[in-house]
């Protein structure tokens, strides 16, 4: 098969080292065996918001909405609403997503709506220059809270499974294969599914070598179990040391919020008509 | 001539509005003409809320102090009503919970046993109502049959019941103020805000998207009632920032979509108006004005957000506001909001208040002018396709995403005309001449719309300026008094060729606004027009008849 280019003339301006590429050649790996497997392209949306991660849309040769900080969850929602042929995916940080637009997330999964959001979790403001996120671990000594923070992290999974997501899984920008692997089963995921990816910023917040002695495979695990999903995500807190699961937590098929809209062409003139029906009935 | 005025009152959970409207109803069937304003209080039960009935010969827009009947269902009603009296007024009353002192006996005071009626009826408490209209029917001098047809079309339960009802209340009272028929033609009863529905709705609608909020939630409740019938996508989400980006994604998607809000939600929009003027997406909103700032009189109206509409969003870009001032110019202007903003791409804004948006008007489709479907520019099909293609009015084919084999990138972010980011001098330049370009032509669109009106007099050299729901006030009190009364209906782009046409022989203007600090008049003036007076009312009510006769008697 012939490698599909899906790049574009935009200058990537990502640092070196940078973890948004492995997302990038993840997703570019993704779209392009939808795309053989007989997804058209032209039925892929992009939706980010604003934040390093945000600006890989502007990489990709891709249908793509480039929203505002923390809104590109409602805008993501109305285009599947509005064409559910479309496998619409977020891009967004955890400032974006887990701050700023958190009413967002949590909407977006209480409905269910079958899109997937794939959160670029470094757990620091990079384009603002090193400030803690709603991410960050206690005491953490960005420019805006240089002698540590006094609040602790949230722990966004366990946020998103009491917010009724149907797919919640972990990767890292270590993982490039197992990225490909969770990100096209989070698409082909019927329901909400967001993957949270602990991408690391290498200016401001460098956790490799932190991850990598951490991580390990979720094995034995059965996502369809709503309480072992639970115990899994809540065995990290994004702030104690501990094991750090990676893969699929949760995963259960519930219906989705934009089936039952309705898609009839609007008609001028039968509408025109019942128009004049319902002034008649109002006299 | 006739002209009558009715007050009917109680608590809120009374169902004072549905009385009003089933005795407007009864009325416009007399072939009389209609307006209903209703003045209720930010609760859901207490508290005191009434409707005023104004039924004329000829149309009318506006409520006057003076009442001819009050249907008093508490002792409130009765309390803050009875000035309003005047001789050969009725009250029509419930005797077992109301008590009538000091009366006037020029006023027949017309005792009903309410309560008494529904205990032997073993009716419910709401049922009241019904008495009182039957009351009101018969000291009225209408027709029991006509209060008969009414009722089938107003109740889908219950009906035999209220009509028993209303026939104690019919058979108990006497014939006081004969309302006489006329005949011309029937003309249908329309909210403000319906009327802006179905503007929407005839312009191409497909989606509505709101947050509730007094006093543009009507509308929501309306579209989400009838959408089935015309094939609407109708949402509710978690809040006015959700509902504007819910709605950019929708234009993205080729949607022909409305939103509707008040100043506070419209407060928290501004960031996605911002969008849409960047990324050029076509929406419209609807702002309902009550008095602010911050939560206000939520019930009542305002006229203080022209300013906040015409600037807000970061950043510059061309929009399109048009401010109605009946129901047939709500469903015009509504219509053509829709088609400018997808014409030329950038948000449209319908600026009504809670007196347009939630009285009730007759409504004459025939007088409504032409609303043509506006040619949106389509793609050649040339790849790539670029979603931002700088042409000569600035305006660029759309493709909605998922239609066509081209990529659609819009972007929040400065961009090139492929929608990649930039930070380019020349390219930022270019694309922020492009997007403001459309409002030159927008402009010129405009020369063949009446975006200035002109009523009353108009060969007297002094007029009234006024917008919004003022009008009907206006041109009653302008017929009255032999005065010119002139309208901006578009605010943005604001048709100074028009007004200067309008001004014509004008040397004295009168400025009214239903706020504090003149916003029109200031605009006016900017455009170096002398304002002689103003007459400013901020406490949230409209202007009676009676109040701005003797406001404008002063500064004739």
């Amino acid at each position: 098969m012939a490698e599909l280019n899906l790049g574009t003339y935009a200058t990537n301006t990502w640092c070196p080292g940078c973890g948004n590429f492995a997302i990038l050649n993840a997703i570019k790996s993704v779209i392009g065996e939808l795309n053989s497997e007989g997804l058209p392209l032209k039925n892929i949306v992009l939706v980010s918001g604003i934040g390093c991660n945000s600006k890989i849309v502007d990489y990709l040769n891709i249908n793509s909405f480039y929203s505002i900080h923390g809104r590109a969850l409602p805008v993501a929602e109305a285009i599947k609403i509005s064409k559910p042929e479309t496998k619409v995916i977020v891009f967004s940080g955890d400032g974006d997503a887990y701050g700023e637009g958190i009413e967002h997330l949590i909407f977006a999964a209480k409905r269910n709506i079958d899109i997937t959001a794939i959160i670029h979790n470094n757990r620091v403001y990079g384009l603002t220059t090193g400030q803690y996120t709603p991410t960050s671990p206690l005491g953490f000594k960005g420019r805006s809270t240089p002698e540590g923070t006094k609040e602790g992290p949230i722990n966004p999974l366990e946020l998103m499974l009491a917010s009724k997501a149907s797919f919640l899984a972990r990767g890292t920008s270590h993982g490039l294969e197992a990225l490909k692997r969770i990100f096209k089963e989070a698409i082909l995921h019927k329901g909400f599914s967001l993957v949270d990816v602990l991408q690391v910023c290498v200016t401001y917040y460098n956790m490799y070598e932190y991850y990598d002695k951490r991580v390990y495979n979720l094995e034995n695990h059965n996502p369809q179990d709503y309480n072992q999903a639970l115990n899994k995500i809540r065995e990290w807190d994004y702030n104690a040391d501990s094991p750090i699961a990676l893969g699929v937590f949760y995963k259960k098929e519930l219906p989705s919020f934009e089936q039952g809209f309705t898609h009839d062409k609007i008609d001028p003139i039968i509408n025109e008509r019942k128009i004049k029906e319902f002034l008649k009935a109002s006299i | 001539m006739n002209d009558f005025s009715i007050v009917i009152g109680g608590k809120a959970g009374f169902g004072i509005d549905k009385s009003g409207n089933i005795i407007g109803r009864i009325l416009n069937n007399l072939d009389l003409r209609i307006y209903i304003y209703r003045d209720y209080p930010s609760l859901i039960r207490g508290g005191h809320t009434f409707s005023v009935i104004r039924v004329s010969e000829k149309l009318i827009s506006a409520h006057q102090d003076q009442i001819d009947f009050l249907l008093a269902l508490n002792q409130d009603t009765f309390n803050f009503h009875k000035s309003r009296l005047q001789d050969n007024s009725v009250v029509i009353y419930d005797s077992d919970t109301v008590k009538i002192e000091g009366l006037n006996p020029s006023i027949k005071a017309e005792g009903i046993p309410v309560a008494k009626i529904i205990k032997e009826e073993s009716a419910t408490e709401i049922m009241r109502n019904t008495c009182i209209i039957g009351a009101f029917v018969k000291a009225a001098g209408v027709s029991w049959d006509l209060l008969v047809e009414i009722f089938n079309k107003e109740f889908t339960q219950d009906t035999e019941l209220n009509l028993r009802i209303a026939r104690r209340g019919f058979d108990q009272a006497q014939e006081s103020i004969r309302i006489e028929p006329k005949s011309q033609i029937k003309l249908p009863l329309l909210s403000g805000n319906q009327a802006v529905a179905l503007g929407l709705i005839k312009a191409g609608l497909s989606t509505y998207i709101s947050y509730p909020m007094t006093p543009t939630s009507p509308i929501l409740h309306f579209l989400a009632e009838v959408g089935h019938e015309f094939s609407l996508k109708v949402i509710h989400p978690e809040s006015e920032i959700g509902v504007i980006l819910m709605a950019l994604g929708f234009a993205y998607a080729g949607e022909k979509t409305a939103v509707g809000t008040s100043g506070g939600g419209f407060c928290l929009m501004t960031e996605g108006i911002s969008l849409a003027g960047m990324a050029e997406l076509p929406v419209v909103v609807v702002v309902g004005q009550r008095p602010g700032p911050s939560t206000g009189l939520p019930t009542y109206s305002a006229q203080t957000d022209l300013n906040f509409v015409l600037s807000a969003g970061h950043g510059e870009f061309a929009r399109f506001v048009v401010a109605p001032g009946d129901a047939e110019e709500a469903y015009f202007w509504s219509a053509q909001a829709l088609n400018f903003s997808w014409k030329y791409q950038t948000p449209a804004f319908v600026l009504t208040d809670k007196n347009l948006g939630e009285s009730t008007f007759n409504f004459d489709l025939d007088s409504v002018g032409e609303i043509k479907e506006e040619e949106i520019l389509a793609w050649d099909g040339v790849l790539p396709y670029k979603r931002y293609l700088d042409t000569k009015d600035g305006v660029s084919p759309l493709v909605s995403v998922a239609d066509k084999d081209a990529v659609v990138k819009v972007n929040s972010y400065e961009h090139d005309e492929s929608g990649i980011t930039t930070e380019d001098a020349f390219i930022t330049t270019k694309m922020q001449d492009k997007r403001l370009r459309k409002t030159k032509f927008m402009i010129e669109d405009l020369v063949g719309f009446e975006t200035v009106k002109v009523y009353g007099d108009k060969e007297s050299s002094t007029a009234i300026l006024c917008w919004g729901s003022n009008k009907g006030v206006c041109i009653e009190l302008a017929q009255e008094l032999g005065l010119k009364v002139i309208q901006p209906v578009v605010l943005c782009p604001f048709g100074v060729q028009h007004f200067e046409m309008a001004m014509a022989g004008v040397d004295k203007l009168i400025n009214i606004e239903n706020n504090a600090s003149a916003q029109l008049g200031k605009m006016v003036e900017n455009l170096g027009y002398e304002i002689a007076a103003d007459i400013l009312k901020y406490d949230g009510r409209p202007f009676t008849v009676e109040e701005l006769r003797g406001k404008l008697k002063k500064v004739l």
